[in-house]
């Protein structure tokens, strides 16, 4: 989806401002969260989609874990585990104010089929094998696509409708933007497609500079000798 | 930064409706925020980096399938499905990033820094590599190509930097010493 995540490229954001001898969490509130999520695990694809879908204000103001917890109450409630109301309820009770933004945009319930519980949390790896050999070789040139999808995928808007070539072939993979809406994994071989830096942003940019990124089969074309 | 009181609310609201309904257990919790407060961090990807300075074979191996050479110090699960080590050489500096959200090699680096989780970074540094990593005092030569790397499937990168020419007597432990985080994500050169 074109949310406020897909980040590669914006401009205005200012310079980067690392932080000397940072602790691991910040707040006691981030490491909580943090291990709420790995404890309750599920689907990452889906884990990172209602991430996406949360308040894009809340996005870059919450921060981090902030996010993280945007998406847990959006995946709760979707699932029918805890409602809206009884969360927002607690808060209330808790000191919130009726008026707070709220980060988690939950779909109606009915929207979703709830997810199958891990017993054990965490998140599982994603790798699987392919019945049929990839469809790029290494050294191809091939076109990303120029399309945009309002569901969840794992191919930034920066790299839209450009051509790179093939750098890396790693088999199957869980795809993202199937298995984020529970329409199953249906796994597709995964690349390293490498771009010149005059291809993403055009001749004015800094020289010398190359990108990789790892792009699903399903997000690349052919690229024809008379292109 | 102190964080916005409604989100602190609304995280504790969270916390205890699933530990009154059972669904999470406090304890596990807390075993989890110590595991990654103090046994994973990048500490552990010195470790390799400094073997692998050192060991010719070894870091043959750690080219070849990285997840596969981090268990042989033990480090696994924790996003390294695949673990792709990316070489410094005098022609090519790389840096990591992860657009989309913040994708980071846990298992080696620990959690990610916030200015790696941040928009600033995330946005620039697919676009004006350089000027960002000058932010961190790092300048890499004209002539010199810089690689990103977007982090934007199930594959962690991290980089192995190059070795001061002066370090090379030094132990294996003193050299995991000076490796520093930073230059394993590539925004920092090792320099004496």
């Amino acid at each position: 989806m074109d949310g406020i995540h897909d980040l590669g490229g914006k401009h205005g954001f200012g310079a980067v401002s690392p932080e000397l001898n940072e602790p691991v969490f910040h707040e006691g509130w981030e490491a909580r969260v943090f291990a709420l999520v790995l404890q309750l695990g599920g689907n990452l694809d889906r884990s990172r989609h209602a991430i996406e879908r949360i308040d894009p204000i809340s996005y870059l103001a919450d921060t981090y874990y902030g996010r993280w917890l945007g998406g847990l109450e959006t995946r709760l409630v979707e699932d029918g585990v805890l409602s809206q109301s009884e969360i927002t309820e607690r808060a209330r009770r808790l000191g919130a104010d009726v008026n707070d933004r709220v980060a988690a945009r939950p779909r109606d319930a009915g929207d979703q089929s709830p997810e199958k519980k891990s017993s054990t949390g965490g998140f599982s790896t994603a790798q699987r094998t392919l019945k049929t050999p990839p469809r790029f070789q290494l050294g191809d040139q091939v076109r990303t696509k120029s399309t945009s999808t309002e569901g969840h995928t794992r191919m930034p808007a920066y790299v839209r409708g450009c051509i790179g070539e093939v750098i890396g072939v790693h088999g199957g993979w869980v795809y993202p933007d199937s298995h984020a809406h529970g329409k199953g994994e249906g796994p597709e071989c995964l690349y390293t497609v490498r771009f010149t830096t005059e291809m993403l942003w055009g001749e004015a940019g800094e020289k010398n500079i190359e990108l990789s990124i790892d792009l699903f089969e399903a997000y690349l074309e052919q690229v024809n000798d008379d292109d | 930064m102190m964080t916005d009181s409604k989100v602190i609310v609304r995280a504790e609201a969270l916390e205890s409706l699933l530990i009154e309904k059972g669904l999470v257990d406090p304890d596990r919790i807390d075993e989890t925020i110590t595991f990654y407060n103090e046994r994973v961090g990048p500490m552990n990807g010195a470790q390799v980096v400094a073997r692998a300075w050192q060991d010719p074979e070894f870091k043959a191996r750690l080219l070849d399938d990285g997840t596969a050479a981090i268990e042989e110090f033990g480090f696994s699960g924790g996003q390294v499905d695949k673990l792709v080590i990316v070489e410094n050489t005098p022609d090519t500096h790389n840096v990591v990033v992860c657009t989309l959200c913040s994708c980071y090699p846990w298992a080696v680096l620990g959690l990610p820094p916030r200015w790696y989780k941040d928009p600033a970074y995330r946005s620039r540094v697919v676009r004006e590599p350089r000027a960002v990593l000058k932010e961190f005092g790092t300048v890499i030569p004209e002539d010199t190509t810089v690689q990103v790397w977007d982090s934007s499937a199930e594959i962690r990168y991290m980089v192995l930097p190059l070795m001061p020419a002066s370090w090379a007597d030094q132990s294996v432990d003193v050299l995991a010493s000076k490796v520093s985080r930073d230059s394993m994500i590539g925004v920092e050169v090792l320099a004496d």
